[in-house]
């Protein structure tokens, strides 16, 4: 069928009256005994777009990934286009209509925008490579979605993440897709870029392109989805109009349990002591104008947007790129961070978002990797830390076969244990989480939180940086937000995800708020 | 002023620093390294640009560069090729073998020395790609196993290539001596292959990231394999090519010449990333040129040998040292000078007063944590 039939279909009959265009029932998918998808199943009709939701771990990416040809089923159909089909690969899937924009981009920085778009099947005329073709049809491509600053000879490398983004669908599109999957396809873009990427997603629903639409941003979800379909522990909870539906509620059939559950409550004689980290109009490169007082005992909370300075904050405290402007207070004393063997000493820990490119040796043992920065920093401890090693991973409940086997074998959580126990042996009295429970199980969660509130409870200052929201208003004593660079807000404890995201989005006009003004007025005469 | 074409203002600035960025640097290094090299070679009363001394760095140019185009196949696949010194003096032996004085016998010891050299690179890109044996240790075993064959069988040299082919070694157009022509058709046909065939365009998918090629429905292992198979086969010209110049085939003549290490040098000399996935023929070329021109000019100037090493060091070690540097900004800067906060606003609904271009900062965190959380 073609895209102008399509279109006809899509702008014709009401979308529940359409034919759909892929169905797929009772998926179901183990890894190693572990079930992860029991029997789910959806339904796209041509213009739909189509909202998948639940929180991590709920199968999402998986029910994706079978899609796709990445994973095989183990039991369950798929239908495109009224046929049966099983796909053992993306390229497989994407010439017969479903292509899909996975969520770690697929591109090489090298190679030009059109050399990306039709990598493995570049057009060919005389037995050689058509450039003139393929960049012209890239250049078509980027038309119909009404994209005209990016140049098809332009090396991807130079582009920004939104353009490449921008790319990824290009090249879903260029096999002429008929369903098109997108999996967190705004986790790496600013607000302004969002919005071009809304207008992508719906001028390939009028063309009759189905969209099955994977994000976390709930606003997202109701601003774009027409269907909404809730996963939950890797079973289907509901499928619906959007229209049916409000936050709150999607956000109880995903969770499907109260917030304050999942949230150890502060230990008791936890006390806020004097400040241990105070910045004053701290910034670098990548941050500018901070405010923030961090007392012992307290966890604040750093919600913003992925881009928006959260993670280059953390790394300026911690010396890795340091703050060229302002000033920074450790226990009451100016410093100024170099680099971060020097906040080591201070008494700084940062808990890297990345674990496995920047907190772990991956092939070295759990011992070696626990005793990391102590051998590193504080030598002369590594005898007396060692002995103390089997106790601080069992109060960690870190399940491994001993200190001697190699952590790239552990599962997320554990990783994520081993990380702490590595800092935890410093002795740190400012410790910085970015991200501190991505990708790890809920059980590994609460005993994060409950580690967290131990410390809070011994005097340490915690500065934690988290994209998913119920954390950060689980867990923090304060909420500070992060938006272009800036400390946007400071929101007190328990404030409302809808308030902290505008503040993210900076839409964010209340008066109950310090918004610093004379940051804004500066910004203007500049 | 709406979102969408923020970007359109940026496309002039963006070429502007790709022609910079490739083998344009080559260009203006080879082309500094000439002038300085002339004026150096005037201070001590002779004439760089004399016919005698134009041919000298041209045929010094020719053999290495042979084996540096094939290098540049093999290294844009991410691999290496150290048993190219092998494969060279194994070509010249056979080539003079075969031929043994007689020009009946041309023909047939060329055909048998690239064939040689193809079932070598053959292996070579096997054990690579099947095996999955990293490329450096793969090719440092075929090449020790030649280097055994070619101790127990050859004492010295051997054969005898007849004068006809001595000829291709010996003779010139002007100052352009054929062995450089041919070096230059071969550069230009491995260009073209790169540019032009899906196999070359591929060369760079696998060596840049192996996962995305194979995702794209790229069958990896092929580009891999066909770039050792090549690169034996230019070494294996380099092998015939030093056989013509000496009129006999010889065991040590490759390992003399040091084109294992000489021809990554030269690779990476020219704007080649050791890592894969960048780079070009031309650059490689040049590459080789700025070491043809530094050894002519210390010869000239006649420079004890032991400074001539302690100059090329430099220079290679100074160019990598450039090239690194200039791929050091992973992120943009939004505060400060280069920041993109002096762009104008772009953020339509929100009425902030600053709404810096995009988040490329974070890029490099942004894509790891992504697929971690993936994972």
């Amino acid at each position: 069928m073609s895209a102008q039939q399509q279109a006809a279909d899509a702008s014709g009959a009401p979308l529940a009256e359409r034919e759909p265009v892929l169905v797929a029932d009772g998926l179901e998918k183990s890894f190693f005994g572990v079930t992860v998808l029991h029997g789910v199943g959806l339904t796209l009709r041509p213009g739909e777009v189509h909202g998948l939701v639940g929180e991590n771990g709920a199968g999402k990416s998986t029910f994706m990934k079978i899609l796709a040809g990445v994973h095989e089923r183990d039991a369950g159909t798929i239908t495109l286009g009224g046929r049966d089909v099983r796909f053992t690969h993306p390229v497989e899937a994407a010439h017969a209509g479903l292509a899909t924009v996975f969520q770690e981009f697929n591109l090489l920085p090298e190679r030009t925008v059109a050399q990306n778009v039709f990598l493995g099947r570049e057009p060919k005329r005389r037995g050689l490579v058509d450039r003139r073709s393929m960049e012209r049809e890239t250049r078509d491509l980027l038309a119909e979605l009404g994209i005209d600053g990016i140049e098809p000879d332009a090396l991807v490398r130079t582009l920004t993440v939104a353009e490449q983004q921008i790319v990824e669908i290009v090249k879903a599109l260029s096999v002429d897709a008929r369903v098109i999957q997108m999996d967190e396809p705004t986790a790496a873009l600013a607000d302004h870029e969002v919005e071009l990427l809304y207008a992508i997603v719906r001028r390939l629903a009028e063309r009759g392109v189905a969209i099955l639409y994977v994000s976390h941003r709930l606003k997202e979800i109701f601003d774009l989805c027409d269907t909404i379909t809730v996963l939950k522990d890797g079973a289907l909870v509901s499928t619906g109009p959007a229209a049916e539906l409000d936050t709150d509620e999607l956000v109880r059939r995903m969770v499907g349990r109260p917030i304050s559950a999942y949230f150890p409550d502060a230990e008791e004689g936890t006390r806020i002591g004097e400040p241990r980290l105070v910045l004053r109009g701290a910034g670098n490169a990548y941050v500018d104008g901070v405010d923030l007082e961090l007392r012992a005992g307290e966890i604040v909370g750093v919600a913003g947007l992925q881009g928006s300075g959260r993670t280059e904050l953390l790394e300026a405290v911690f010396g890795i790129t340091p703050f060229t402007r302002g000033e920074m207070r450790l226990d009451g004393r100016a410093v100024r961070m170099m680099s971060a063997r020097q906040a080591v000493k201070a008494g700084v820990a940062l808990i890297t978002e990345d674990r496995k490119a920047q907190g772990l040796a991956l092939n070295q043992s759990v011992a070696d990797n626990a005793l990391l920065v102590i051998r590193s920093v504080f030598a002369r401890r590594t005898r007396e830390v060692r002995q103390e090693l089997p106790g601080v991973l069992t109060s960690l409940e870190v399940s491994s076969q001993g200190g001697d086997q190699e952590v790239q074998y552990l599962s997320g959580g554990n990783q994520q244990k081993v990380v702490l126990a590595k800092w935890l042996a410093a002795k740190p009295g400012v410790v910085l989480l970015d991200e501190p429970t991505r990708g790890i199980d809920v059980g590994a969660k609460v005993a994060v939180y409950r580690l967290m509130r131990r410390l809070a409870k011994e005097g340490v200052a915690m500065l934690m940086i988290s994209s998913e929201l119920p954390e950060v208003i689980g867990m923090s004593d304060r909420i500070v937000v992060m938006h272009d660079g800036r400390a946007s807000a400071e929101l007190p404890a328990r404030s409302d995800e809808a308030t902290i995201l505008s503040a993210a989005t900076g839409t964010l006009r209340v008066g109950d708020l310090r918004v610093d003004p004379a940051r804004n007025d500066g910004e203007e005469a500049r | 002023m709406s979102s969408p074409s923020a970007p359109a203002a940026r496309p002039v600035a963006r070429r502007r620093r790709r022609r910079l960025d490739s083998s344009l640097i080559v260009g203006i290094a080879l082309i500094a390294v000439i002038v300085i090299g002339a004026i150096l070679v005037a201070s001590v009363g002779r004439n760089f640009f004399s016919a005698g001394n134009i041919r000298d760095i041209l045929t010094g140019m020719s053999v290495l560069g042979f084996v540096a185009i094939g290098q540049t196949l093999v290294i844009l696949c991410a691999s290496l090729d150290l048993s190219v010194p092998y494969v060279v003096s194994l070509s010249s032996l056979i080539a003079a073998d075969l031929m043994a004085g007689d020009p009946a016998n041309i023909p047939v010891a060329v055909l048998a020395v690239l064939a040689t050299a193809a079932v070598i690179g053959l292996a070579n890109g096997l054990i690579v790609t099947k095996l999955k044996v990293n490329g450096f240790i793969a090719t440092l075993g075929t090449g020790l196993i030649i280097k055994g064959y070619l101790d127990s069988n050859y004492k010295g040299t051997s054969g005898q290539v007849p004068w006809e082919f001595q000829l291709i070694g010996a003779t010139g157009v002007g100052p352009v001596p054929i062995s450089t022509i041919l070096m230059l058709v071969v550069a230009l046909a491995g260009a073209f292959f790169l540019a032009r065939t899906r196999t070359g365009n591929h060369m760079f998918a696998v060596g840049g990231n192996e996962q995305v090629a194979r995702l794209s429905g790229i069958r990896t292992a092929r580009p891999i394999i066909i770039a050792h198979v090549l690169c034996s086969i230019t070494a294996a010209l380099a092998g015939l090519l030093l056989a013509s110049r000496l009129g006999v085939g010889s065991p040590t003549v490759g390992t003399q010449g040091g084109y294992d290490l000489l021809s990554i040098a030269a690779v990476v000399l020219g704007g080649t990333l050791l890592m894969g996935g960048r780079g070009s023929i031309w650059g490689t070329v040049g590459g080789v040129a700025i070491f043809a021109v530094v050894d002519n000019v210390m010869s000239v100037m006649q420079v004890n040998p032991f400074l001539k090493d302690v100059v090329r060091g430099i220079v290679i070690v100074a160019a990598v040292a450039v090239y690194t540097s200039r791929q050091l900004d992973r992120r943009r800067p939004r505060f400060g000078p280069g920041s993109a906060a002096s762009a104008p606003p772009t953020s339509p609904g929100a009425g902030e007063p600053s709404a810096p271009a995009a988040p490329a900062g974070s890029a490099a965190s942004d894509t790891t944590g992504r697929s971690e959380a993936n994972a």
